[in-house]
């Protein structure tokens, strides 16, 4: 069964999607790479749960494998 | 600077009377190499009472400066062998570890010790110390009339492989003779010969990578504690590390990447400029040593060769973060030994080795996989490894959750045999950590320590309940300890959990062989006979 939330869950999407642009706004490449690595790294730790995880790496990895 | 105690020969060659035997002499067992693995394997089987010779190319204990952290299993398995309190008594502990990246520090940590064990986590002793405790306790047995003979300046130069014996052609500083061996333990480090000599592959990952180590005595009160450098100012885009040693002896480690000119790196006044750059420049120091060296991890594919066994560097190596190299070394031999004396004794079938090949080389992946992954956090392989790796030291510096990420190499901890076929039942309800396979852990009695009483030999442990005395098959003998949970809340904890009572059946290396809630007879012997492969061909 799978773990991890695949259908919608974030009420404000344009909000967020905003919000996560305007972080990078202004940063350098790299810059921004390692803001994205500081963020997976604090998102993981929140989620904690190897399964959930490890379901989110398979689909991040290849978005047309079946979830689950 | 005084003789060091790595030049000064320990065993020096003496004439045998094998060398005088008009047919070579054969011997239940010959070790080749009296490293700290070797030697081990040696006192081990002295122990025993099972004859074995010690050859070795040298005579001294190991040159220069190599290992320098040991761990508490391997400390357990040395106290066994009679030497282990020595070493703790001179080693040295840290309990403070600090991580620094760039020009700052990212957070310090304290190691708590989990009470109620005879040994610490782990003690920092340089290996020529060790080794020289090894030789002692070796020389304190063959006075007591232990059978085992150390031969230095031995160099073996060929064996053959036949059927129940191995031959061994060998040169001393009098010229060559020859040795048979019922079996052959090899010993002999990294670079084997007797590997080579059976032409069996070793392969594995090289890393590109060098590293300076410098062993420097200093006076100055300089805090007892691990420190540990990210792209440090002084060493940039490369790693560093501080270790204490006993007798003002730091252990420097310097990252130098892989595109280096090792004859400039290794100039004193080179060294010297590192060292202060990182030390500060008013300080007073002697290098007592330093070296450059690189690393791989690989292992054989088997560890058994018929009647030739590998154990130690020789079997595998893996990179120095966390400290397996010579750790798991002692697990080889504490493994290898009992098994070897029951074959040997006609008590156990040559199928008994086999189960030697299984679990250590289970217990070699799991070391690899570790220090690869330090290794792979220290000297990240591609940009994306180092930016997730400088992500999780951002972080860290201010958030807690982040540290559990930094890897700048795992204790070494013992391999627990989950799956071996020596393996027989498990009970519910007991604690996970001694099912079968896991070794022993320690724990205080009224009077000692439990891993005092166990060990040598198999033992029924029944604590809280009674079990049967003087079980015996195929002339393989149980000895039965009967213990009162009230012996300490340790014991308790650690054997029972929440249950009452427990019978532990326990391998002569002080592993679990099975365990059951109550005594059963029939059970007991079932698993005695599975634990020692009697039934197999
Ligand atoms: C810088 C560094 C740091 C390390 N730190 C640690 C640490 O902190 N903790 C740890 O556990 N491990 C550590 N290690 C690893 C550790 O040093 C080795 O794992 C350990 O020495 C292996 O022991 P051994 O007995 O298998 O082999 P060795 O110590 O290499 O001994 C092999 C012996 O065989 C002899 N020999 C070889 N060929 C022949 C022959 N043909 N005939 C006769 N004799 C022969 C040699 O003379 C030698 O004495 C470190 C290593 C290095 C280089």
């Amino acid at each position: 069964m799978a773990k991890l939330e695949t259908s919608p869950n974030i009420p404000a999407a344009d909000e967020f999607f905003a919000a996560l642009l305007a972080a990078h706004e202004g940063l350098s490449k790299e810059e921004s790479d390692a803001l994205n690595a500081r963020l997976i790294l604090i998102l993981a730790n929140h989620l904690g749960d190897m399964e959930v995880l490890e379901e989110a790496l398979k689909i991040a990895r290849n978005p047309g494998a079946a979830s689950g | 600077m005084a003789e060091r105690i790595f030049e000064i020969p320990l065993y020096p060659y003496r004439r045998s009377r094998d060398q005088d035997a008009s047919a070579p002499v054969r011997h239940p067992v010959v070790v080749v190499g009296a490293g700290p693995v070797g030697l081990a394997a040696a006192i081990d089987l002295a122990l025993q009472d099972v004859p074995v010779v010690v050859l070795d190319d040298n005579e001294k204990v190991s040159f220069g400066s190599r290992a320098i952290c040991f761990a508490k299993r391997p400390l357990e398995i040395l106290d066994r062998l009679g030497c282990g309190e020595e070493m703790a008594a001179k080693g040295v502990q840290w309990d403070t570890g600090k991580v620094f990246c760039r020009d700052h520090e990212i957070y310090a940590f304290r190691l708590l010790e989990e009470e109620g064990h005879k040994f610490p986590a782990f003690i920092n002793l340089q290996q020529y110390h060790l080794e020289r405790y090894l030789v002692e306790r070796l020389r304190a047995l063959q006075a007591e009339g232990k059978p085992v003979d150390l031969r230095g300046k031995n160099k073996v130069d060929a064996i053959g492989r036949h059927e129940d014996h191995v031959t061994l052609e060998i040169t001393t500083p009098e010229g060559p003779y020859n040795l048979e061996a019922e079996w052959l333990i090899a010993c002999d480090g990294a670079n084997s010969s007797m590997r080579r000599m059976l032409g069996i592959d070793f392969v594995g990952q090289v890393f590109e990578d060098n590293f300076l180590i410098a062993d420097v005595v200093m006076e100055a009160d300089f805090p007892s504690e691990r420190w540990f450098w990210f792209d440090p100012p002084f060493n940039p885009e490369q790693s560093a590390l501080l270790h204490k040693q006993p007798d003002n002896l730091w252990r420097i480690d310097f990252q130098l990447g892989w595109d280096i000119d090792r004859e400039k790196e290794l100039r004193p006044e080179n060294i010297d400029r590192r060292l202060r750059a990182m030390l500060g420049d008013d300080i007073e120091y002697e290098l007592e040593w330093s070296s450059i060296y690189t690393f791989q991890c690989r292992r054989m594919e088997k560890f058994r060769h018929g009647r030739v066994l590998f154990a130690g560097d020789a079997a595998h190596q893996v990179s120095p973060f966390g400290a397996r190299g010579a750790n798991s070394g002692f697990q080889d031999t504490d493994n290898l030994v009992w098994k070897l004396k029951l074959v040997l004794e006609g008590h156990a079938p040559e199928a008994l080795l086999e189960s030697y090949n299984e679990e250590r080389v289970m217990a070699a992946d799991e070391n690899i996989l570790n220090s690869t992954r330090s290794t792979d956090f220290i000297t990240p392989k591609s940009e994306t490894s180092r930016i997730f790796r400088d992500a999780v030291l951002d972080l860290a510096a201010h958030h807690d959750f982040a540290r559990p990420l930094i890897n700048t190499g795992r204790l070494s901890v013992p391999a627990t045999y989950d799956g071996s076929a020596l393996n027989g039942p498990d009970a519910d309800g007991l604690p996970r950590a001694l099912r079968p396979g896991a070794p022993a852990v320690d724990a205080p009695l009224k009077e000692g320590w439990l891993l005092e009483r166990l060990g040598n030999r198999f033992q029924l442990l029944a604590i809280g309940t009674a079990a049967e005395k003087g079980l015996e098959l195929g002339g393989v003998e149980i000895e039965t300890i009967h213990l009162s949970p009230d012996e300490s809340p340790e014991l308790a904890a650690r054997y029972l959990g929440d249950a009452q009572s427990a019978v532990y059946l326990l391998r002569p290396d002080q592993h679990v062989a099975a365990r059951w809630r109550a005594f059963d007879r029939r059970a007991v012997l079932e698993a005695l006979a599975r634990a020692t492969a009697q039934g197999e061909a």
